[in-house]
């Protein structure tokens, strides 16, 4: 499989009450294209910046970032909301929904962005409900769904503009053991039979396991995990 | 358009308080509409005045009439190429309410002098001829559903007939029209023919109350006027003459500065509307920093995810603007009849409209742009973090 992201030397500052905390410290990583990759480590250890570094959401301090040959630390704001509108699907622990909005609304929003006529959104919308078996609850508001529901919404939203990477951070963090496993096999689904590269961070071993391999994110620094290789 | 349902979803995540928010609007632009419509109404006479055109009354006040014989006199000034006279006959209709202005005037003078009204030739002829003639404003005849060869029993407020009654009968000859919606706005009068009714009146034969004088230039009003004044100064009956717009808004004073008056009011009212609305933006904004933060994620760019908090600020304001406008349109007529013709006619203009609008747009972009720049600031990942 050829690299889809490289990363190289990356590091990441932030400044809290005038101190400078270093998060990630140097960070290689190479995530080939079709890869379906666990980050996982305790709270703080830098996991969900570097999932923001990868997803776009966030801009490196130094190094480099390359997501299908464009350097992506290079883009303008402009530019990189662009990129992730195009190229990344986001899957967040707490699903993120508009609440104003039904799950078909919810799930044609990054088609917003898109030259898509309305009826085409529609459709597309009804592509990605119906994969994640949420069709018949199309027009019901999320306060109306469960949680495993309101994540496969989620998820329909990720993949409806068939985005090469999705970033997923703790997908199960909010979920019950049987409903995390049911988001789990969606998103190895997604992986295997759609070529979806993923990237999840997670805190749960059960859920890592899902993945295609894990790495080990502790203090800033990445460590292959050990054992958490899907079957 | 394709984001308008999200805008609409989004204004009306919490409907009481949208609602609430909407009713304000709504008062505040109905407010404007009437009290513009009351501004826009006392100013008419100023705005449909003719700038070549003066009008002469008694230097000490408009009541006190001046002589009939000073037309030929005024005919002769450098300058006049036109003049007549009319004279506040004061009448009722059928009873004390239906009160409107009716103008002893020489007819042909007259429509000459005032050509932004419109009659029918025929009907101008017959009023010139007809010595017991009127003509009626569009507005009037309207009103009350007059028909030219009807009989028009009128009663003066202040002219008795030679035999001591107040009630006299005119021949309603012609109706006179406008096309400018400012103008239409004064045909709530009705002419009748000096002639006939200097011959048939008890008191003040020979009086009239003020004259009109048409000018060659402009430019020369101010010189005109003063040779008029000084030719009648010293005499039993002085004259002050100014231009007819000057004359339109002095007349207008004489009840208040309506233009100030309104000036405030909506002052205080948008003032109020401000604090108020932006208050609830700025709060509305606040609670859905999440989402907005959700939007930029999926690739909103801050420049798009401004303009949907600007465009919630125009859209609410637009529609409140609107429903407000609407139904201050919608009062007019009855506030017309309610005023028995008393009142000049109020309606909401064009001039208005486009108040109205720049107002909204002014409002929504004080009301929106603090939080949307605070939007625009945003930074997705403290959002997502929690830290705003």
């Amino acid at each position: 499989m050829s690299a889809l992201i490289e990363i190289r030397g990356v590091t990441k500052t932030y400044r809290r009450g005038g101190e400078k905390i270093e998060v990630l410290h140097g960070v290689d990583l190479d995530i080939p294209r079709g890869d379906f990759l666990a980050l996982m480590g305790p709270s703080g250890s830098g996991k969900t910046t570097l999932l923001n570094l990868i997803g776009g959401l966030d801009s490196p301090t130094s190094g480099t970032i390359t997501v299908d040959g464009e350097r992506i630390d290079q883009l303008s704001s402009g530019r990189l909301s662009a990129w992730r509108a195009a190229n990344v699907g986001f899957v967040f622990q707490f699903y993120n929904l508009l609440p104003v909005l039904s799950a078909q609304r919810n799930v044609e929003l990054p088609l917003l962005l898109t030259s898509l006529g309305g009826s085409e959104r529609r459709r597309r919308a009804e592509i990605a409900l119906t994969l994640v078996g949420l069709r018949e609850r199309a027009r019901h508001k999320p306060r109306e769904l469960s949680g495993g529901q309101e994540q496969r919404v989620a998820i329909a939203r990720a993949i409806v503009s068939d985005p090469t990477l999705l970033v997923c951070d703790e997908p199960t963090g909010d979920l019950d053991r049987a409903t995390a496993h049911e988001i789990m096999v969606l998103l190895q689904m997604l992986n295997r039979e759609h070529g979806k590269t993923i990237v999840m961070v997670t805190h749960d071993p059960k859920a890592a396991e899902y993945a295609a391999r894990a790495l080990h994110l502790d203090k800033g620094t990445l460590a292959p995990a050990d054992g958490a290789v899907a079957p | 358009m394709k984001y308008l349902p999200l805008l609409w979803a989004q204004l009306f995540r919490k409907k009481t308080r949208t609602v609430l928010t909407l009713l304000s609007v709504i008062v505040a632009f109905l407010l404007f509409g009437l009290l513009q419509a009351v501004q826009v109404a006392f100013e008419a006479g100023a705005d449909a005045a003719d700038a070549k055109r003066l009008l002469t009354v008694a230097r000490y006040s408009i009541i006190e009439p001046l002589p009939m014989a000073y037309l030929r006199r005024l005919e002769a000034v450098p300058g006049v190429v036109g003049v007549a006279s009319a004279d506040w006959f004061g009448a009722k209709y059928q009873n004390e309410s239906n009160a409107f202005p009716v103008f002893a005037v020489d007819p042909a003078r007259y429509l000459d002098m005032y050509p932004e009204f419109t009659i029918a030739p025929a009907q101008r002829e017959a009023f010139v001829k007809t010595r017991t003639g009127a003509v009626a404003g569009r507005r009037l005849a309207d009103r009350f559903g007059w028909r030219v060869g009807q009989k028009l029993p009128i009663a003066s407020e202040i002219h008795a007939r030679a035999d001591g009654s107040l009630d006299w009968e005119f021949d309603l000859v012609g109706i006179i029209d406008a096309e400018d919606p400012a103008v239409q706005g004064n045909t709530d009068v009705v002419l009748i023919n000096v002639a006939y009714f200097d011959e048939a009146r008890q008191l003040g034969r020979g009086k009239t109350g003020w004259y009109i004088l048409r000018i060659a230039d402009s430019e020369q009003a101010r010189a005109i006027s003063s040779e008029i004044d000084r030719m009648f100064a010293n005499s039993p009956d002085e004259t002050k003459t100014q231009p007819e717009k000057e004359f339109a808004i002095g007349f207008a004073k004489q009840i208040g500065d309506i233009g100030a008056m309104v000036t405030r009011i909506l002052i205080a009212v948008f003032f109020t509307i401000l604090i108020l609305t932006g208050n609830t933006m700025a709060q509305a904004i606040r609670e859905r920093i999440p989402e907005l933060a959700i939007l930029k994620t999926l690739g909103f760019s801050d420049g798009a995810v401004t303009a949907f908090v600007l465009g919630e600020a125009l859209l609410m304001i637009l529609l409140g603007g609107g429903i407000g406008m609407a139904v201050a349109v919608s009062l007019m007529p009855g506030l017309n009849g309610a005023t028995g013709g008393r009142f000049p006619p109020l309606f909401v203009d064009a001039s208005t409209w486009l108040m109205a609008g720049l107002i909204a747009l002014g409002l929504a972009l004080a009301v929106g742009l603090p939080p949307a720049l605070r939007v625009h600031r945003l930074r997705i990942v403290d959002a997502l973090a929690g830290h705003r």
